[in-house]
This record gives C-alpha cells, sequence and structure tokens, in this order.
C-alpha cells in the first residue's frame, strides 16, 4: 500500500537572477496592457461606452469614449506592468497585479461595448453583477465543501455528484411535501449521502480519493437520472414541482446602486452562501476546530500523537462538505429551475478549479469562483450585443486560468500537505 | 512460468499468479471453466513444498470462495445489480403500491417486484449476449454486434487510462483527449479527398495525433512545472468541449442543409468497414481495439519504456535514482494515453455510432474509459474484458430501455457500482465473508494526493 505521494517532478529554482516571478508578470502585464491600448483601441469606435448603473439602458451611467477608454485602460495597464517590472516592494505586488488585470478587462469592455450596434451599446452594471453572483453561486458552495474536505486531507472531486444529489432531493422532497425547508434539508442530507459514500470508502477502505470521486459522479449522475426518468418525468405535477424560496430584500442594504438591486434583494443562498464563506473563514483559521483541521490536513500523524481523533475529524468534515455542496445544488432547484438530467453540467468541476485557484482558502475560492461567474456572464453578455469573440473561447478561460495557476505562471498554488493521502493509525 | 517483473518493484497486483502479462481474470476464468489443472499451474509456484500440495479439486474449492479477483469481480456484478434491482422497484409506482399491504399479502409484492426486475435484466441479457426468440442470421448476431461496436472504443479510452495508471499518472483527460481525436479524425474525414483505405488511415492518424497532443499538454506540464495531471487533465476536458462546440459551427465544417449544430458527415472512404454485413453494426474497429491491447500489453510488459513506465510508477525516486528521466516518461506515456484515447475518439466518426460531429458524438467514452480501467485491474487484457462488459451492459441497457421501459442510466449506476465494489475489494470480502486469497493482497489502488 503505497501511500506516499509523488513528489514533483520540477526542483524549484534558487537562484531566479534578474528575472524573478515579479519581473515576469509584470513582462506579461505590460505586454498586455501594449496590446490592448493598441489592438482594443484601434478597433473601438467613436461611440460613447456606456455602462449603467440600472438594469436598462436608461438612469445614470458611467460613460467613456470608446477609443479614448481603450487606449486609457490599456496604458493604465501597461504602467501597472512596468511598474512590477521595475521592482516595486512586494507589499505593491498584489495591488498593482489587481489594477493591472481590471483595467485591461476594462480596455476590452470599451472595445466590445462601443463596437456594439445601436442602442445595445451598453452595459447595464446591476445585470453584470448579479449575474455573476448567480453564476457563481453554485460554485461558491461546491468550492466551499472542496474546503472542508481538502483541508482535513481528503480530495473531493466528488463536488460535482454532491450538488446534483443536492438539487435532485431538494426537487424531490421539496415537492413531495410541498415545503421549501423540507427540500432544502433534504438536499443537505443528499449531498452528505455521496459524501458518506466518499468518506467511508476514502477512509474505511482506503480507495483512491480521486478515483472515487470521479465514480461517485458517474454514480450520481446515473441514480439521478434514473430516477428522473422513472419518477419526475412521468409526473412531473408530483415529483418535480418543488416550491422555490421568493427573494428578500434587505432593508438599507438594498439602496446601495448597483450592489443593492443586484444582490440584496435576492434568495437566501446568496445570502448563505456569502455567510458560509465569512463563517469557514473565521473557524478555519480562528477556532480549535479549524487548527485542528488544518492540522490533519497538514501532518495527520503529528496530530494524532497531540490527541486530535485524525479520522473522526475526517468523516465529521467529508460529511459537512456534503452539506454545504447539497444545499448549493439546492440553489437550483429550490430557486431557479426545476430539475433536469445533468443539470449542474460540469460545475462541480470548475469549483474544484475555484478551489485550486483559490489556493484552498474560503475567501480565495470566493473571489476565484465570482471570477469565473463573471467570465460565464460575460460570455452572455457578449452574446447578447452580437460580439465577434465566440463566446466559446470565453468559456474556456476559467478552465485555462486554472492551469496557468497550476503550473506556477500566477503563483504556486499548494494543497494541504497530507491531501489525498490515507491515514492509517499506527 | 517466470516472472519477469522482479525486483523493480513494478506495480505488480496480480493475486492470482506470479506473472504481470497475463490478465488473471482470464487465466483464471479458464481454470474455473476448464477444469483444475491449470490453476495448479498457475499457483504451484507460490508453494516452497510441491509434495505438500492437495489434490487439485481441494484446490479449486478453496479458491472458488477465497478474495480473489474473478470470485470478487463476479461478486460485485451481483452486488451491483441487486442495488439495480432496489432502484427499480423503488421507481415503479405500481410495484412500490404492493408494498403497501405487504403484510397483509407479501406475495403479491414479491411477484410484482420480481416481474419487473426478472423482465428488465433478461432484456438486458437478450439485448447483449443472446436473444432465444429472434430467428434468422441477422437478429441472431444483433446483440453481439451491438455488444462489439460499444465495446471498441471503451477499449482504447481504458487503455488509455490504464496506461497511465501504470506509470504512476491518473488521466482523466481520455475525454478530452477523444474529443481532439473525433474532431481531427472528423475533419480529415470530409475535407480531404482521398481513396478508401488510405483515407481510414489518414483520418486514424489525424484522430490519435490530435489525441496525443491533448494528451502531451499535461504530460509536459507535469514534467516542467509539477503541475497535477489531475486537475490539468479535467481542466483540458473542458477546453475539448468547448472547442467541438465552437468548430462546429463554423462555415464549411457546419453541414450546410442543417441548422443546428452538427457537422458534414464523414466521407464513406474514411469510414471502417462493417465485419458482418450492412446490416450489423460491428465494424473493423472491434479488431483494431484487440491489436491496441496487444500493442500496449507489448509495450507494458516487453519493451525497455514499458519497463521505466512501470518503475517511475512504483516509485518515481527510485526510478530517477536508477538513471530513467522521469520527465521524458512522464512526457511519453501521457502523448501516448493520448493517441490511444483520440483513436477511440476516431471511433465515434469512422465507425457506425455516428458519421458527423454532434456537441455530444463522444458520449461518456472519456469517463466510462476509467471505470473500464479500474475494472480491467489496469492490465492491457482485463481492460479487453471490462471493456466488453461495460459494451454488453450498454448493448442491453438499450434494449432494456425500449422494452421494458427502464431508463438506460440505469447502466451508468450498475457501472459506477460494479467499479465500487472493484475499488473496495475488502468491502466485497467482509459482505460475504470470504477466505483470504492465497498469496494474494487484496490491493486498493494506488492513493496519492494532490
Amino acid at each position: 500500500m503505497s501511500t506516499m505521494a509523488v513528489p514533483d517532478v520540477a526542483v524549484a529554482q534558487v537562484d531566479e537572477g534578474f528575472w524573478t516571478r515579479t519581473r515576469r508578470i509584470g513582462a506579461v502585464l505590460l505586454a498586455l496592457g501594449v496590446l490592448a491600448a493598441v489592438l482594443f483601441g484601434a478597433l473601438a469606435t467613436d461611440q460613447q461606452a456606456r455602462f449603467t448603473l440600472s438594469e436598462t439602458e436608461g438612469g445614470a451611467a458611467l460613460e467613456i469614449n470608446g477609443t479614448i477608454g481603450a487606449i486609457l485602460f490599456g496604458v493604465i495597464a501597461a504602467a501597472a506592468g512596468a511598474a512590477l517590472m521595475a521592482g516595486v516592494p512586494k507589499r505593491w505586488f498584489t495591488v498593482l497585479l489587481g489594477v493591472g488585470l481590471v483595467a485591461f478587462v476594462l480596455s476590452f469592455l470599451c472595445w466590445q461595448v462601443s463596437a456594439a450596434p445601436e442602442g445595445r451599446n451598453f452595459m447595464p452594471l446591476v445585470n453584470m453583477v448579479r449575474g455573476t453572483f448567480v453564476l457563481a453561486l453554485p460554485l461558491i458552495f461546491g468550492a466551499l465543501a472542496g474546503v472542508l474536505c481538502e483541508r482535513s486531507g481528503v480530495v473531493n472531486v466528488a463536488i460535482e455528484g454532491q450538488l446534483l444529489m443536492g438539487a435532485f432531493s431538494g426537487a424531490l422532497f421539496g415537492s413531495l411535501s410541498g415545503s421549501v425547508w423540507v427540500g432544502l434539508v433534504a438536499a443537505a442530507i443528499g449531498g452528505a449521502f455521496i459524501s458518506l459514500l466518499l468518506a467511508v470508502f476514502a477512509i474505511r477502505y482506503l480507495v483512491d480519493q480521486v478515483v472515487m470521486g470521479i465514480v461517485l459522479n458517474l454514480l450520481a449522475v446515473g441514480i439521478t437520472g434514473f430516477l428522473y426518468e422513472r419518477l419526475m418525468q412521468t409526473n412531473a405535477e408530483k415529483y418535480n414541482s418543488a416550491p422555490r424560496f421568493s427573494n428578500w430584500e434587505i432593508p438599507l442594504l438594498k439602496d446601495i446602486p448597483v450592489l443593492g438591486p443586484a444582490l440584496f434583494r435576492s434568495n437566501i443562498f446568496l445570502y448563505l452562501g456569502l455567510l458560509l464563506v465569512l463563517v469557514i473563514h473565521i473557524a478555519l483559521f480562528r477556532t480549535r476546530w479549524g487548527l485542528r483541521t488544518r492540522a490533519v490536513g497538514e501532518h495527520p500523524t503529528a496530530a494524532d500523537t497531540l490527541g486530535v481523533k485524525v479520522l473522526g475529524l475526517r468523516y465529521r468534515n467529508v460529511l459537512l462538505a456534503g452539506v454545504v455542496a447539497g444545499i448549493g445544488g439546492a440553489s437550483y432547484t429550490l430557486a431557479l429551475y426545476s430539475f433536469t438530467k445533468n443539470m449542474i453540467g460540469g460545475k462541480g468541476f470548475i469549483a474544484l478549479a475555484a478551489l485550486i485557484f483559490g489556493r484552498w482558502s474560503p475567501t480565495g475560492a470566493l473571489l476565484a469562483a465570482l471570477f469565473f461567474g463573471f467570465a460565464d456572464q460575460l460570455g452572455t453578455y457578449l452574446g447578447a450585443i452580437g460580439s465577434s469573440i465566440p463566446s466559446q473561447f470565453l468559456a474556456m478561460l476559467p478552465y485555462l486560468a486554472t492551469m496557468l495557476a497550476v503550473a506556477g505562471l500566477v503563483g504556486r498554488v499548494r494543497a494541504p500537505a497530507a491531501d489525498g493521502k490515507p491515514y492509517i493509525k499506527g | 512460468m517466470s516472472n519477469p517483473n522482479p525486483a523493480s518493484g513494478s506495480p505488480d497486483k496480480d493475486p492470482v499468479s506470479g506473472s504481470p502479462d497475463k490478465d488473471p481474470a482470464t487465466e483464471a476464468a479458464r481454470a474455473a471453466a476448464g477444469g483444475t489443472d491449470r490453476a495448479a499451474t498457475a499457483t504451484a509456484p507460490k508453494r516452497p513444498e510441491p509434495t505438500a500440495r492437495p489434490s487439485l479439486g481441494r484446490l479449486f474449492l478453496d479458491n472458488l470462495w477465497a478474495a480473489n479477483t474473478v470470485t470478487v469481480t463476479v461478486l460485485a456484478v451481483l452486488l451491483a445489480m441487486l442495488v439495480g434491482a432496489v432502484l427499480i422497484i423503488v421507481s415503479d409506482p405500481d410495484v412500490l403500491a404492493t408494498y403497501g399491504y405487504i403484510t397483509a399479502r407479501p406475495a403479491d409484492a414479491l411477484s410484482a417486484s420480481w416481474t419487473v426486475v426478472s423482465e428488465a435484466y433478461a432484456n438486458l441479457f437478450k439485448g447483449a449476449i443472446f436473444d432465444p426468440e429472434a430467428s434468422g442470421f441477422t437478429a441472431a448476431l444483433s446483440p453481439i454486434s451491438e455488444t462489439l461496436t460499444y465495446t471498441a472504443p471503451l477499449v482504447f479510452t481504458g487503455l488509455s487510462v490504464a496506461l497511465a495508471f501504470r506509470g504512476g499518472l491518473f488521466n482523466i483527460g481520455a475525454q478530452g483527449q477523444a474529443t481532439i481525436g473525433v474532431v481531427l479524425a472528423a475533419l480529415a474525414g470530409f475535407l480531404l479527398p482521398l481513396p478508401p483505405v488510405l483515407h481510414l488511415v489518414v483520418a486514424l492518424i489525424a484522430g490519435a495525433a490530435g489525441g496525443a497532443v491533448w494528451g502531451f499538454i499535461p504530460g509536459i506540464l507535469k514534467a516542467r512545472t509539477g503541475a497535477h495531471e489531475v486537475i490539468n487533465t479535467i481542466m483540458l476536458n473542458y477546453v475539448a468541449v468547448y472547442f467541438l462546440s465552437w468548430i462546429i459551427i463554423q462555415n464549411g465544417v457546419q453541414n450546410p442543409g442543417r441548422a443546428d449544430a452538427i457537422s458534414k458527415p464523414v466521407d464513406s472512404s474514411a469510414q471502417f468497414p462493417r465485419l458482418l454485413g450492412e446490416d450489423l453494426r460491428v465494424h473493423a474497429g472491434i479488431l483494431l481495439a484487440v491489436l491496441a491491447t496487444w500493442f500496449v500489453a507489448w509495450l507494458l510488459n516487453r519493451s525497455t519504456f514499458g519497463f521505466e513506465l512501470r518503475a517511475v510508477g512504483a516509485n518515481p525516486d527510485a526510478a530517477r535514482t536508477a538513471g530513467i528521466s522521469v520527465s521524458k516518461t512522464y512526457v511519453l506515456m501521457m502523448a501516448i494515453a493520448g493517441l490511444l484515447a483520440g483513436l477511440g475518439g476516431s471511433q465515434m466518426v469512422l465507425g457506425s455510432t455516428a458519421n458527423a460531429l454532434t456537441p455530444l458524438v463522444v458520449a461518456q467514452i472519456g469517463f466510462d474509459g476509467i471505470l473500464v480501467a479500474l475494472l480491467g485491474r489496469v492490465k492491457p487484457w482485463g481492460v479487453l474484458l471490462a471493456a466488453l462488459l461495460f459494451g454488453a451492459l450498454q448493448a442491453g441497457g438499450n434494449r432494456m430501455q425500449s422494452y421494458s421501459g427502464i431508463s438506460l442510466e440505469l447502466v451508468t449506476v450498475l457501472q459506477a457500482l460494479i467499479v465500487i465494489f472493484i475499488a473496495a475489494p475488502a468491502l466485497v470480502k467482509a459482505i460475504f465473508q470470504l477466505r483470504a486469497a492465497r498469496a494474494a493482497r487484496l490491493q486498493t489502488s494506488l492513493a496519492k494526493g494532490w
């Protein structure tokens, strides 16, 4: 029984010379900025690029001339890149990188919006923000499920299956009982069911966790697809008409421009998702449970020596992850759509990507999920304004970004040390 | 029967015999079917004192209920079908209604359950292997033909996953490699004007090359940067899917007569010849699959590269110390794995399943290939047998769906369950109280982190 991880093949570079990681990223950013200023500037038209603060064309808007905007933001991105290359203090790295990337995206948007046909050359920011969060929501729940699992040393590739099972049992039991709350609890249990299988086979029977995750995904697709065809398709009235959570408006917050209508007139799942990010972040880094979880994920033997029950904690965290992912699945069936076969459609794997991109931390996962959600929403938007950029290439963006991240081009990502290794006591 | 797998620490998990190049399932199956002497020869070198050997019949019975590969596999299939039966029963409202009064009339519930389950599984069998009511040559061979048609691409993706497994990498990307393979094979199939045989060969090469490139990327990333192949192959799967859905709707690719996302059909000169006449779907792809199995078996067990691959899979550090280039092995291994998956994908348009690209043209062959590889115990000939079982389930599932109205998804459930039970032999062993197999370690697959 080999439980040893295959160490990375690449040997860490000791002396990087002039081309440090910061400088290399700066150079890339500089090139991107120049490209944006020249190419996007040339392609953009002289129309105004309008970013309206509402859901429609009317109302207050941020406006900029298309060509000027594309060039201006391109220059800003290039400047940020140049600053990184010049060797600014390390604490400015994240800020400059962020500014550079945002400016690049803005330059791109100035081009796209100004080049859109008359009548559609505006971008409703409320819709963009809301769409980003709606599309990111299952990713947030899924990635949090991944955080809980993997921080305690169990690889969770079964996020897809957990989301799907949650969505299915939420729809089924929500319909049967006619209550959203019963549906919500059932969804949590459904997600936990897949988690339970993962936990038992990974922890008790020492099956390779990645293998188990893949197989469980297929199992979840099979079971839900089978029962969907047998029950829900034949009698949708009875089995697939779950009640839905209505939108709750939060007083005061809902009046914030853009963010208010986009976020604070939403359903329970968005609030729950954001709350969970906060709770899990605090729990993981500020509580005894969190310390133990991280210890078990990094060095189970040491944790065991100090009296932490490694396997018990792993069981508990994996089950908890299932509950979180199950609720994430219900954010589809108890708020937006009725259940359809394989309705998660790969979101679980993007959640996995978000988890890795976010470096196994709850806040990182949130940001990564939002980035992926934004890319998704941008694809929809560009399709709507008849952009020349194929939406399929935008849809590839999250996956390519994740590959760049794990290849160490955007910064080294490192999994918890004991992630995926079963712990055998003694 | 010597063991060509000495102290190199190769991942030889063979529980029945000492020979890694023979598939234990076939060997033991032959032993079980054709008498006991083969079982004796297979196990004989394991025992220190041949003089003390018990009778052959005794040996056979001992092994029958021990946790060896064949017994565990058969029991895993049975367990999976049992769970499948439960699913059929609980999802049938009429049968479920009889359980409402089970205490009053238990016979009703039992007979209703038996009827629905036995009918479903009978159709599964008839669709996959043989239909006793069929009359005529074509009808009698049709189930086998269907089974073989579904088997062929699974052999390739299964081999792809198995090969990478033996080298210590988990190739979840067979799906993406097959997708790129199918795209290039189809493009070569309808864009190039070539004579019949040459056209098929060129299309296959194009598909293989596409898959190889898609396998090479995670391989080189693993070798150069240490980026985990599981993550990269998953990501590349999706990139491939989006690429497929993009290329279908391009001018010159999309079928001009259609508004939906479907490409032009592949020229008939680039299609596999059918083996048993035009009415039966089985095509020469299955022969290519057997050839590929033989090639991978040779590559793994008889070639220098195969030795290096297995050494790297068993312990990369030791392999590096021994002078094997781990990076080179990873890259080459993933490229070959991608090549195999690309060939498997090519069959989806060059065979008889479809002749044009659609967004779902690859179906699930890449993911099924993972299951096939695990079920085949990551040995080439085992993969072939496992692919046969999965092909049979698929073919039978089609009939079960149309005759008994049981959703094809049940097959997915059965396949996943079989592999779950296989992956955890300790569970099967515990459920059936099996004896520990002689000279066999019940090995779960290698567990490793990100």
